[in-house]
């Protein structure tokens, strides 16, 4: 391992192997370096199922097109205008490649998955979902001669004057040995798994928070990029979460612990209060706001309440609903006071004004007179069982990174490219999504800026 | 919960499964899956008898273990449908058949090939057993065709009956409606579903067997036996024919159409178990049901045997070894037939009938 590479990519997930193949296909000697074990390599990727790509027409897996000008305005929508519309415009344009260039390296398409219909139209789904994703392209990698290291935990950069010259690296049996390369590719993600971290900025509710993906990204080679000179990105408290369930694993619980019945009832918090409009918008806005809200009430608690004429109207759960006969039962299951509950529940349903329910569109069941109120879809909850999920937030990735410009190349601080470190992934998402999140976007930025990435080094090691 | 511990876990799975379903383009079970919110004990047994073992979903699960939601679906439906073979047999008497199975066919095929060896040093003098008989009845100097016929009939006929009524059980219990007719179209899809075998295929690139990348080459062996088995049937059915309609009795020539396909077949029945047994050996332990081990063997190894059997026999039919063949190829195909409801065989007859179901909800949800 004396010998020196052309590019060297730290991480393994899409963002990795997207710029490891695009390096090697560009005529690069590649080494990457992957923190976690074997089986857990990938870090979010493996949780992943689909990516959003433009697309001017209707293909054998997507419903109709997606153009340019719509994906802008749903990222427009989505961050707030929180975004870099040169970067934000530049990946959106790459996006539509992207679908052709991730089927040549193996990874193979198919149509929505069931309960996701609603994203048919914009985003394409991985065959067998994230992980086989990712062992398609770890077998290109491999066949075209990347060279792959798991359980390799870099513990130091050398960077000067914003030039990558080697990494540290730790490695459970052989120890501690330098690697030097040309070109430095960073696609580690980001620090969602360091829960000391999100402690800076969320204080004690931090211990709270469940993190959905991998253990392994504690940002540490975030920090050590920042600490030596790259420029930084994002709000630091930005993320993308949801509301999964309480009863998940602290890590990795995945997709299979979120919940997606906030719209089918009432949510409340510790105190038996709800505290925000359960309708106020469809799939998939209405899912992705729940982490951060359930993340602002105490303890980072809340509870789905809704009763049992609704529970074939949403995906069925890994986690059974707690139930109850009467409110007063429930209330006692969930540890909550009984008499606050029932007076939101009676409250709630005295609310409800007639309608016709349509979970599709934004439909005209609504109450009147409550704060806050339920803007759609409100309906009576008065059907015993009455079932409840409780939820915490789940934090699914960070958004604090490394600035870059259009060729994934980090930008040192003062604004000086460096000449030879590039991102791409999660560790630079925040230069895209300032705030909120649209389904599929965190892989169109490691598809596009990994193979950007890996582009920009392999052009840079040639020369 | 259900009746059996593997029935517990398949249904723990089947939740796993039905709140994630990245899986669902990979074959017909997690699309079987997402019809159901709950699972019955026959939902489970339909289920694991539309799983091909391909071991895709394992490979492709980020659930798997050594993460603790230990997800293996591979693993956990073979057990269950090597379960359900016992409790779908008929007569129920019979469904320890199914334990030590291996040991079993092991035994009733020696047992069958000694008792024909036996039968026919008995029954005919020393000269006709190691004597060189060529010509148009040859073999029925040994065994005449009529009591060849007559055994031979009643055990396919018996196992056709045992096989029957197994099927019956456990189409009652997967739901499917007993005597209402089945639609031609999802016959025909079930049809074409086991013939090409489409599901034995890990969502489009192959199956695993060693490792997480898709280089088994089940799919070929097994189409290789499958198809050399009918072959060979198609052969035994044309030589009766022949017997029967034109008076022509065996041996055949070998450009014949009775040889010509037994030829065929019988290469696939050698070529085929073999390929299958080697990719039952690479295959990753953490796919298998280990302890099934016997069954499974015993079945590729009767297949091999009738094979093997037969192909040395029309080798050496003009030899004075055609006698002590004759039996043992005789003794290796009944064995084989009145094993057939009792062993692994039962294999192909289950997945049918899921297939079928399976095309049926397809159109019933269309």
């Amino acid at each position: 391992m004396g010998s020196k590479y052309d590019v060297l990519v730290i991480g393994g997930g899409n963002a990795a192997l997207c710029a490891a193949i695009s390096a090697r296909r560009g005529g690069a000697s590649v080494l990457v370096l992957e923190g976690a074990p074997k089986f857990y390599r990938g870090g979010n990727t493996r949780h992943t199922r689909n990516m959003r790509c433009a697309h001017d027409a209707a293909t054998e897996i997507l419903t109709g097109p997606y153009t340019e000008e719509e994906f802008w305005e749903d990222l427009l929508r989505v961050t707030g205008g929180q975004t870099d519309e040169e970067l934000a415009r530049h990946m959106i344009r790459e996006s539509k490649d992207i679908l052709n260039w991730i089927v040549e390296q193996g990874v193979r398409w198919q149509p929505s998955l069931g309960g996701t219909l609603s994203l048919g139209r914009t985003n394409s789904f991985f065959l067998g979902g994230g992980r086989a994703m990712l062992n398609a392209l770890y077998l290109t990698a491999e066949r075209l001669g990347v060279e792959v290291e798991y359980d390799a935990e870099v513990i130091d950069l050398v960077i000067e004057d914003g030039m990558f010259l080697a990494a540290r690296l730790k490695r459970p049996v052989k120890g501690e040995t330098e690697i030097r390369a040309t070109s430095l590719v960073a696609a580690a993600g980001g620090f969602e798994a360091n829960v000391e971290w999100l402690k800076r900025y969320w204080g004690e509710a931090a211990d709270n928070f469940l993190i959905r993906g991998t253990p392994y990204n504690r940002g540490s080679i975030l920090k050590l990029l920042l600490d030596k000179g790259v420029q930084e990105v994002g709000d630091p408290t930005q993320c993308h979460a949801v509301a999964i369930d309480a009863r998940a694993p602290k890590f990795d619980g995945g997709i299979i612990t979120r919940h997606d019945s906030v719209v089918f009832g009432i949510v409340v918090n510790k105190h038996a209060q709800r505290f925000y409009d359960e309708g106020e918008d469809i799939w998939p806005k209405r899912y992705a706001i729940w982490g951060r809200l359930v993340a602002a009430q105490p303890d980072q608690i809340a509870y789905i309440i809704f009763d049992s004429t609704v529970v074939t109207s949403f995906m069925p759960t890994l986690f059974p609903p707690i139930a109850g006969q009467s409110v007063d039962e429930l209330a006692g299951k969930l540890e909550l006071d009984p008499t606050a509950l029932e007076k939101t529940i009676t409250e709630f349903n005295a609310a409800v004004r007639p309608g016709t329910f349509d979970h599709t569109i934004l439909d005209d069941c609504r109450t009147e007179g409550i704060t806050p109120p339920k803007t759609h879809w409100a309906r009576k909850i008065e059907t015993p069982p009455y079932l409840a999920y409780p939820v915490r937030p789940g934090i699914t990735f960070t958004y604090l990174g490394t600035r870059v410009n259009k060729e994934a190349r980090m930008l040192m601080k003062g604004g000086k490219p460096s000449s030879n470190m590039f991102a791409a992934g999660e560790v630079m998402a925040g230069n895209v999504l300032g705030q909120g999140y649209a389904a599929g976007m965190g892989m169109t930025i490691g598809s596009v800026f990994g193979r950007i990435a890996g582009r920009e080094a392999a052009e840079h090691a040639r020369n | 919960m259900h009746g059996t511990r593997i029935l517990d876990e398949a249904d723990r799975l089947m939740t796993v499964c039905n709140s994630c379903r990245y899986c669902e383009g990979l074959c017909a079970v997690f699309p079987a899956m997402e019809m159901r919110r709950a699972f019955s004990d026959g939902d489970l047994n339909y289920l694991a008898n539309l799983c091909h073992a391909c071991g895709a979903c394992y490979v492709d699960c980020q659930f798997s273990p050594p993460h603790e939601f230990n997800v293996n679906v591979p693993k956990t439906l073979a057990v269950a449908r090597a379960e359900s073979y016992a409790a779908y047999a008929w007569p129920r008497m019979l469904s320890g058949a199914f334990a030590r199975n291996g040991l079993l066919i092991s035994i009733i095929a020696a047992l069958s090939m000694a008792a024909f060896i036996l039968g026919f040093a008995v029954l005919n003098d020393r000269s006709v057993l190691f004597g060189v008989n060529t010509g148009p009845g040859a073999f029925y100097k040994l065994m005449p065709h009529n009591a060849m016929a007559a055994l031979f009939s009643a055990a396919l006929l018996y196992a056709i009956l045992a096989l029957a009524m197994s099927v019956r059980a456990f189409w009652r219990d997967i739901g499917a409606p007993i005597g209402g007719r089945v639609d031609g179209g999802s016959m025909f899809q079930a049809i074409r579903d086991a013939g090409e075998l489409r599901y034995l295929h890990g969502g489009g690139v192959g199956c695993y067997n060693e490792d997480d990348q898709p280089t088994d080459r089940r799919k070929l062996y097994h189409h290789l036996t499958f198809y050399g088995f009918l072959l060979c049937f198609a052969a035994t059915s044309v030589a009766t024919l022949y017997h029967y309609l034109w008076g022509r009795e065996a041996p055949y020539p070998w450009w014949d159409l009775p040889v010509v396909l037994g030829t065929l077949g019988g290469i696939g029945l050698i070529i085929g178990p073999i390929g299958l047994f080697m990719a039952r050996m690479q295959r990753d332990p953490a796919l298998l049901d280990e302890s099934r081990y016997g069954m499974d063997v015993g079945f590729i190894a009767m297949l091999f045997l009738t094979g093997f059997t037969g192909m040395l026999l029309l080798l050496l039919r003009e030899t004075g070894a055609m006698g002590p063949l004759l039996a043992l190829h005789l003794g290796a195909v009944f064995a084989l037939f009145i094993t057939m409801p009792y062993g692994k065989f039962v294999h192909g007859i289950y997945r049918f009938a899921a297939l079928v179901r399976y095309a049926q909800e397809r159109r019933t949800a269309a």
